[in-house]
C-alpha cells in the first residue's frame, strides 16, 4: 500500500461497499480488486504462455473461460487478450506486477479503476440475471466469463460457481446506473 | 431451481357452484372455470356489478345480462363481443382510471378482479344514447375511400377542419395524458423447445418434451393453461378436458426443467429462430405491487419452436350481423362451458358446419334454450332438441341496442322471424397461422377445411402441430403436439417417447364452405373494429383495387388492432368471389408481429424517464455537487458546467468568474470525460504515424504532441494529444463525444486495415480522474501536489512534457504539460478511486492563490478565446486547410485521409478558412450558426460567406467573440461583414479577426 494522503471514494460513493440483499440473493459492491489488461504482442503467444504460467501459477485460459489459482484470477476478453485480478490490497500496483512478470511478451495496462465489480450471490441469481442480459446464466458453468450488455453498458459476467455465483464488471463511471439495474431487476424478479 | 416450474396462472380448478342465481346475474349459469363461491364487484360506466374470479369482464357482464359494450369505431353503431378470446373485434373499454386508464382493451380477455373499472369507448354522452350515432345515418358518404374522396378539398382544410373533426367522431379509446406510473422490463429466455399454446396440442407437446428433461417453456396467452380444452364439454380419457389438462399441468409444474408462462402472448417470431413475448404479470391485479413490473418483454431463444396455437372461428357476415348478442358460435359455448355464462336466455345457431351444431348441443344440457339452427348445409344429420333448419339463412337482425330476433330464410325461399336475445355463428375455423407468416412465410389453402393452412416456408426453427397446422379434432392435435414434440427434440439429437395420450373425440367438422349472406341489401359488416362492409369490398373492386393489399389499405379492412383476425377471410373470399378467382389465388396480407397489441412501454422496457439510458459520473462528481454545481448531459456523462457561488443569480456572473479567476490565477477542471486509449506494443508509434495526418514515428518519450486524425475522405474526424510514456507506449487522448467513435475506429485499423503490426489498444478512459490545472499559478499549486522527488519547474518540465509521477505522498500518478484554455496548464492523472481526493486536495491547496474549479461552460469561452476547435469546428464537413492545419498533414508518410484531403476541390484558393470575429458594435452578442454575408450583398445562399460556428462572451476583453469559417478568410481580417441570422430576421455586423484573441503568441502557455 502507498503511503499516500488521499482517500479512495468507492464507485457508489459511500465509506464501506453498498450491499443489497433479497430472499436468496446479495448483490455486493467489491472495490478489493486490482485488475490489469494483458494482450499478448504479436508473435509472442508461446512466451506468453509459458511467463504468465509462471506468474499466475495457472495458464491463459481460452475463449469464454475463466482461471484462478491462489491470489490470482484471469479471465478471457478478446482473441490473445485477457483480464488478470488479484486482491487489491496485496496489488494495488497491479500492472507494474504483471508487466515485470510477463516482460515484453505482453502489453500490460491498469485497468482496476475503469470497472466497478459487483458480487451476486444466491440461488435466486439467474432470475436477476434473466431480466438483464442476454447470457443463459441458468446453464452457465462454472469458470466461464462472457461479455455482454446490462443496462446499455458493456459489462462482464463471471459464474464462479454455477447458477449461484457470479461477478458483474461494469464500467465504473455508470455505477451507479448499473447498481440500479441490478437493484430494479432482483426487486422485480424475487 | 424452484423458480423454473412456478405457474404464473391458478391452478385449475374443478367445476364449481351451485347455480343458484345471484344478484343482477342474470344469465350465469353453473360450473364452470369461475369461482362461484367468491365474488368480485367492479364498475362499468360508473355501474356496479359483480363477477367471480376466473372471469373476464366480457364474461362477467355476459353474466349480468349486458351485452352492449362499446360503439363502432366509425358508425357509432352499438356493439357487444363477438367472441371469447384475444382475436375479439367489438368490445374494446378504457380500463381503470387516472394515469393507469388503457384504452382499447379487449372485454373479452380483461381478466376480472375486485374493484375493475370500465369504461365504454366512442360515444357520447353514453353507451346507449350515442349522438354521434349520426355517422351510421351518414353512412353513405362514409364508404371505403372516403378519407381520400371527401376531404381532398380545399388541401388547407384537412389539417384544421377536416381531420380533427374525423378524429374526434371516429377512432376508439383515449389516453389519459399522464406519465404511465408501472415498471416493464425486459428479459431473456432460453430453451430447447418453446411451445406455444397450451390446448391439446401444446399440452401433449409440453408433456413428451418435459419428460425427457429437455429445457421446455410452454406459453400460454390466457390467464388457464388448457385452450379449448377448457371450453369444451367432451371427456379426454376418463374425465372431462379440463380434468385432463389439469392433471397434465400439475405434472409439467412438477418438472424442473419445464417453466409454465401463463398470460403470455408470443408476439413474434423473428429472425434466427428468436421469439418476442409479453408476459402480463399485473394486469389481473388493481396495480402492480411495489417494484415489479406490470408486464414483461420477453425475448427467447429456444432451439426449436412448436407453435400450437389453435384455430380462430369466423363469422358469416349477413345484414345487420353485428348487433350485441350476435357472437361466434364457439364464443357463446366456451362462455357456457368455461365461464358458467350466456349472452342471452334464447340462442339462435347459425352454421355451416358441425361443430355449431356442438354449441347447440351443450347449450341446450346447460338448460339454455335453443330457439333455431339455421344450417346452410341442405344435407346432413339432423340435431334434436331443437328447430334444425337445413338449407336456411340469416338474412337479417332487429333490436336496437342488442339483439331481439333474426330473419331466417329458409330453403323454399320464404322467410321465418326467430325471437333470440343471442345468435351463435360458425363459418368454420381458421387455422392460427399468424406467427408462420412473420418470416413472410405464406399460408396455403387446404380445401379440406376450406381455410389457410401453415406452408412450408415456416420461419427458422419452427414447426407447427394441432389445429393450428389444420388438425381441428381434438385426437389429431394430441397426437400431432405429441408427434411435433417428438420431431423437434429428435432434431436436437435428443430421443422423446410420445406422452401416453387419452382417448378423444375426432369428429371431423364437416365445413360446406360459405362465405356471406347475399340476400338482403343492408350493411353486412366483415371487419367489426374498423366497420367495413361486403359493399365496401364490392365498392373497391369496382373502383379497381384488385390486389389484397390495395383492398385491405383502401378499405382499412384488417387494418384495426385485431389485424383482422376474424375478418380477413370475408373480405378474400368476396374479393375472390368478384375477381372470379379462388381464394388461394387471391392470397393474404402480410401478417406481422405483434400478434396483439402491446403498449409502447413494454418496448420501452425500464429505458424511460430519468432511467432512460445509464448516467456517467466524474471522479469529481460527489464534491461537485456537493458544492452546487449546476451538471450538463454530455452523452452520458454529466459534467460540470458551471459551479455558482452565493450571490451569483444568472449563469454568466458564474463562469465570468470562473475564467477571470483561471486567466488571473488558477483554475482546476475536470476533464475525464476525454477519451483516453492506450496504446502499446513494438510498432505502436508506426500505428499512430498511421492514423494521425502529423507525424508521431520521432516524438520523444516524455514527450506529448497535439495530433489531428482524418477520416479516409480527408474530412478531420478527430483531435487529441498522445503521451509517448515508454517506447512501446502511447497514451492518446480524445474528445469526450468521440472517445467511443475513436477507439472503434482505431480498433478496426489494428485488426482490419493492419493486422501486421504488433500494437494493442485498451480504453482506459474510466481508469483514470483526470484534471486540467491551468492560469498564472497552476504550476504553483501543483508543486504542493507532487511529490518533491519531481521537479516540475519550466526548465525541467516544459511545455508539451509528460511523466508518470507520485503526487500526495507516494501515489502513482501521470502529469501532462498541455493546454486547452491557453495558459500555463497541466492534466494530472490518479487512478479514478482517489479523484476526489485529489480535486479536494487541490482546491485545499489552491486557496492561498484564490483558486476556482470551472466548467464546461468556463472551458468553452476560454477555448475559444484562445482560438481552439472543437467539436462546433469538427463537425465532419471540415479540413485540415479548414480549420488552419493544413501543415500538419504530413505529404512524407501516408496516412489515413491524407491522399483524398488533397482533392482539388478541398484545396481552392477561396475554401474556408477559420477566423475569428468581434462585433463592431461592441455591445451585440454574436449568435452560432448565423451566415456571412458581405455589406450590400443580398442574404441569400449564393451570397453566403462561411457560417459562425461558435460565439461566447470573452470575460477578459469585454464583449462577445465568435469563430468561425469564411471562405479565403485567411486573407480578409481587417474587413467588415454581415452576420445574418434568417431565422430571427437579425443580423450583426461583424469584424474579421485572428481566432486567436487570447495570447496568439504562445507566451502564456510557454511560461
Amino acid at each position: 500500500m502507498p503511503d499516500h494522503s488521499l482517500a479512495p471514494l468507492l464507485p457508489l460513493g459511500g465509506a464501506t461497499p453498498r450491499r443489497d440483499t433479497f430472499a436468496g440473493l446479495t448483490i455486493t459492491e467489491n472495490p478489493d480488486v486490482a485488475i490489469a489488461s494483458v494482450a499478448c504482442r504479436m508473435g509472442r503467444d508461446a512466451d506468453l504462455a509459458k511467463a504468465a504460467a509462471a506468474l499466475f501459477g495457472a495458464a491463459l485460459p481460452g475463449p469464454g473461460q475463466m482461471a484462478a489459482k491462489g491470489d490470482w484470477a484471469l479471465f478471457w476478453t478478446g482473441p490473445g487478450q485477457w483480464m488478470a485480478t488479484a486482491p487489491f490490497a496485496t496489488h494495488e500496483d497491479i500492472s507494474r506486477i504483471v508487466k515485470a512478470g510477463l516482460g515484453d511478451a505482453a502489453s500490460v495496462t491498469e485497468q482496476t479503476d475503469a470497472w466497478v465489480r459487483f458480487d451476486i450471490d444466491g440461488a435466486r441469481a439467474p432470475d436477476m440475471f434473466e431480466r438483464l442480459c442476454i447470457l443463459d446464466t441458468r446453464r452457465m458453468a462454472a469458470g466461464s466469463a462472457n461479455r455482454t450488455m446490462i443496462e446499455h453498458l458493456g459489462a462482464f459476467v463471471l459464474c464462479h460457481r454455477a447458477g449461484e455465483a457470479f461477478s458483474v464488471l461494469g464500467p465504473r463511471s455508470a455505477a451507479a446506473s448499473l447498481h440500479h439495474a441490478l437493484v430494479a431487476a432482483a426487486t422485480s424478479a424475487i | 431451481m424452484n423458480q423454473m416450474n412456478r405457474i404464473n396462472g391458478q391452478p385449475l380448478g374443478g367445476a364449481h357452484g351451485t347455480g343458484v342465481p345471484r344478484p343482477g346475474q342474470v344469465n350465469r349459469l353453473a360450473g364452470g372455470q369461475i369461482d362461484h363461491a367468491k365474488t368480485l364487484t367492479f364498475r362499468f360506466d360508473g355501474k356496479s356489478f359483480q363477477g367471480h374470479p376466473g372471469d373476464t369482464l366480457a364474461s362477467a357482464l355476459l353474466a349480468n345480462g349486458v351485452r352492449l359494450m362499446g360503439r363502432s369505431f366509425k358508425y357509432h353503431r352499438p356493439r357487444g363481443p363477438l367472441t371469447s378470446g384475444s382475436e375479439e373485434p367489438n368490445a374494446l373499454v378504457e380500463l381503470r382510471s387516472g394515469a393507469r386508464q388503457e384504452p382499447n382493451t379487449r372485454a373479452t380477455v380483461a381478466e376480472l378482479f375486485d374493484g375493475l373499472e370500465a369504461t365504454s369507448q366512442n360515444r357520447w354522452p353514453s353507451l346507449s344514447f350515442d349522438a354521434m350515432a349520426i355517422n351510421d345515418r351518414l353512412s353513405t358518404f362514409l364508404t371505403a375511400g372516403f378519407y381520400y374522396k371527401t376531404f381532398m378539398w380545399p388541401k388547407a382544410f384537412w389539417e384544421k377542419l377536416y381531420e380533427p373533426i374525423i378524429r374526434r367522431a371516429a377512432g376508439l379509446g383515449s389516453l389519459s395524458m399522464e406519465t404511465d406510473p408501472d415498471l416493464y422490463d425486459k428479459g431473456f429466455l432460453h430453451a430447447d423447445l418453446l411451445v406455444v399454446g397450451s390446448g391439446a396440442a401444446g399440452l401433449a407437446a409440453a408433456l413428451t418434451a418435459g419428460r425427457t428433461g429437455a429445457q421446455v417453456i410452454l406459453a400460454e396467452e390466457d390467464f388457464l393453461f388448457g385452450g379449448r380444452l377448457i371450453a369444451e364439454s367432451y371427456r379426454l380419457g376418463a374425465g372431462s378436458g379440463a380434468d385432463w389438462a389439469a392433471a397434465a399441468i400439475a405434472e409439467l409444474a412438477s418438472l424442473p426443467n419445464v417453466r409454465l408462462m401463463s398470460r403470455t402472448t408470443v408476439i413474434g417470431a423473428f429472425e434466427h429462430g428468436i421469439t418476442g413475448a409479453v408476459e402480463r404479470v399485473s394486469d389481473h391485479l388493481a396495480q402492480p405491487a411495489a417494484g415489479k413490473p406490470r408486464q414483461i418483454l420477453w425475448r427467447i431463444y429456444a432451439k426449436r419452436t412448436l407453435l400450437c396455437a389453435g384455430a380462430i372461428e369466423r363469422p358469416i357476415p349477413f345484414e345487420n350481423n353485428d348487433r350485441p348478442g350476435i357472437l361466434l358460435a364457439g364464443a357463446i359455448r366456451a362462455y357456457a362451458n368455461r365461464w358458467a355464462a350466456t349472452p342471452g336466455k334464447t340462442v339462435a345457431i347459425f352454421t355451416n358446419n358441425d361443430d355449431g351444431l356442438r354449441t347447440a348441443t351443450d347449450l341446450m344440457d346447460k338448460g339454455v334454450s335453443v330457439a333455431a339452427v339455421i344450417d346452410t348445409r341442405p344435407e346432413g344429420k339432423t340435431l334434436a332438441g331443437t328447430t334444425h333448419l337445413k338449407g336456411a339463412t340469416v338474412i337479417d337482425s332487429a333490436g336496437r341496442l342488442g339483439l331481439t330476433g333474426i330473419t331466417v330464410r329458409l330453403g323454399t325461399g320464404e322467410t321465418r322471424q326467430i325471437a333470440c336475445t343471442a345468435l351463435g355463428v360458425s363459418g368454420g375455423w381458421n387455422p392460427n397461422v399468424h406467427l408462420t407468416c412473420h418470416q413472410r412465410g405464406r399460408p396455403v389453402w387446404d380445401a379440406k377445411i376450406a381455410a389457410f393452412v401453415p406452408g412450408a416456408d415456416l420461419p427458422p426453427g419452427m414447426s407447427v402441430a394441432g389445429a393450428a397446422m389444420g388438425d381441428l379434432t381434438t385426437s389429431g392435435a394430441l397426437a400431432s403436439g405429441a408427434a411435433g414434440a417428438v420431431a423437434a427434440l429428435d432434431a436436437l439429437g435428443i430421443t422423446a417417447k410420445t406422452a401416453d395420450l387419452p382417448e378423444a373425440e375426432d369428429a371431423p367438422v364437416n365445413v360446406t364452405p360459405f362465405w356471406y349472406v347475399k340476400h338482403g341489401k343492408g350493411r353486412a359488416w366483415i371487419d367489426q373494429q374498423n366497420d367495413v362492409t361486403v359493399k365496401d369490398v364490392k365498392l373497391a373492386h369496382q373502383e379497381g383495387y384488385r390486389s389484397v393489399e390495395h383492398l385491405k389499405r383502401y378499405t382499412t379492412l384488417g387494418m384495426a388492432t385485431d389485424q383482422g383476425k376474424t375478418s380477413n377471410m370475408a373480405g378474400l373470399a368476396v374479393m375472390a368471389e368478384l375477381t372470379s378467382k379462388s381464394i388461394p389465388a387471391t392470397g393474404t396480407t402480410i401478417f406481422r408481429p405483434p400478434y396483439t397489441p402491446v403498449p409502447i412501454a413494454t418496448f420501452a422496457g425500464r429505458s424511460a424517464g430519468k432511467d432512460f439510458r445509464p448516467v456517467r459520473q466524474t471522479p469529481s462528481h460527489k464534491w461537485a455537487a456537493e458544492q452546487g454545481a449546476v451538471f450538463v448531459e454530455v452523452g452520458m456523462w454529466k459534467r460540470t458546467q458551471w459551479l455558482p457561488r452565493p450571490g451569483e443569480t444568472h449563469w454568466r456572473q458564474s463562469v465570468d468568474r470562473e475564467v477571470l479567476a483561471t486567466r488571473n490565477s488558477v483554475g482546476i477542471c475536470d476533464v475525464t470525460t476525454l477519451g483516453k486509449i492506450d496504446v502499446q506494443g513494438t510498432d505502436a508509434a508506426e500505428f499512430l504515424n498511421r492514423v494521425y495526418a502529423n507525424p508521431f514515428a520521432k516524438l520523444a518519450v516524455g514527450k506529448v504532441r497535439y495530433g489531428l486524425m482524418l477520416r479516409e475522405d480527408g474530412m478531420a474526424m478527430d483531435d487529441g494529444t498522445t503521451a509517448r510514456l515508454a517506447e512501446d507506449h502511447f497514451v492518446t487522448t480524445t474528445t469526450t463525444a468521440n472517445a467511443v467513435g475513436v477507439y472503434r475506429h482505431m480498433e478496426f485499423c489494428r485488426q482490419c486495415l493492419w493486422p501486421d503490426l504488433d500494437v494493442q489498444i485498451i480504453s482506459t478512459t474510466e481508469a483514470w480522474a483526470q484534471f486540467s490545472v491551468a492560469g498564472p499559478n497552476a504550476r504553483k499549486l501543483l508543486q504542493k501536489i507532487v511529490d518533491p522527488e519531481h521537479d516540475i519547474s519550466n526548465e525541467a518540465f516544459p511545455y508539451m512534457a509528460c511523466g508518470e509521477i507520485t503526487v500526495c505522498g507516494g501515489l502513482r500518478a501521470r502529469l501532462f504539460r498541455i493546454s486547452f484554455s491557453g495558459e500555463l496548464a497541466y492534466e494530472i492523472a490518479v487512478p479514478t478511486r482517489y479523484g476526489d481526493g485529489l480535486i479536494r486536495a487541490m482546491v485545499e491547496a489552491g486557496k492561498q492563490y484564490d483558486a476556482v474549479v470551472y466548467g464546461t461552460e468556463a472551458l468553452g469561452v476560454m477555448r475559444i478565446e484562445k482560438g481552439h476547435a472543437a467539436g462546433n469546428e469538427l463537425n465532419g464537413t471540415t479540413t485540415a486547410r479548414n480549420l488552419g492545419m493544413a501543415g500538419m498533414v504530413s505529404k512524407k508518410k501516408d496516412a489515413i485521409g491524407s491522399t483524398l484531403s488533397e482533392r482539388e476541390g478541398l484545396n481552392r484558393g477561396d475554401v474556408l478558412a477559420l477566423v475569428g470575429f468581434r462585433p463592431v458594435d461592441r455591445s451585440r452578442p454574436l449568435v452560432a450558426g448565423s451566415h456571412f454575408i458581405n455589406v450590400g450583398a443580398e442574404a441569400t445562399a449564393a451570397n453566403d460567406q462561411g457560417y459562425m460556428t461558435s460565439v461566447a462572451f470573452s470575460p477578459n476583453l469585454g464583449h462577445s467573440v465568435g469563430l468561425g469559417f469564411l471562405k479565403s478568410g485567411g486573407a480578409r481580417k481587417g474587413e467588415t461583414l454581415r452576420a445574418v441570422n434568417p431565422l430571427n430576421n437579425e443580423e450583426v455586423e461583424v469584424e474579421v479577426v485572428s481566432a486567436h484573441f487570447i495570447d496568439p503568441e504562445g507566451d502564456r502557455l510557454r511560461a
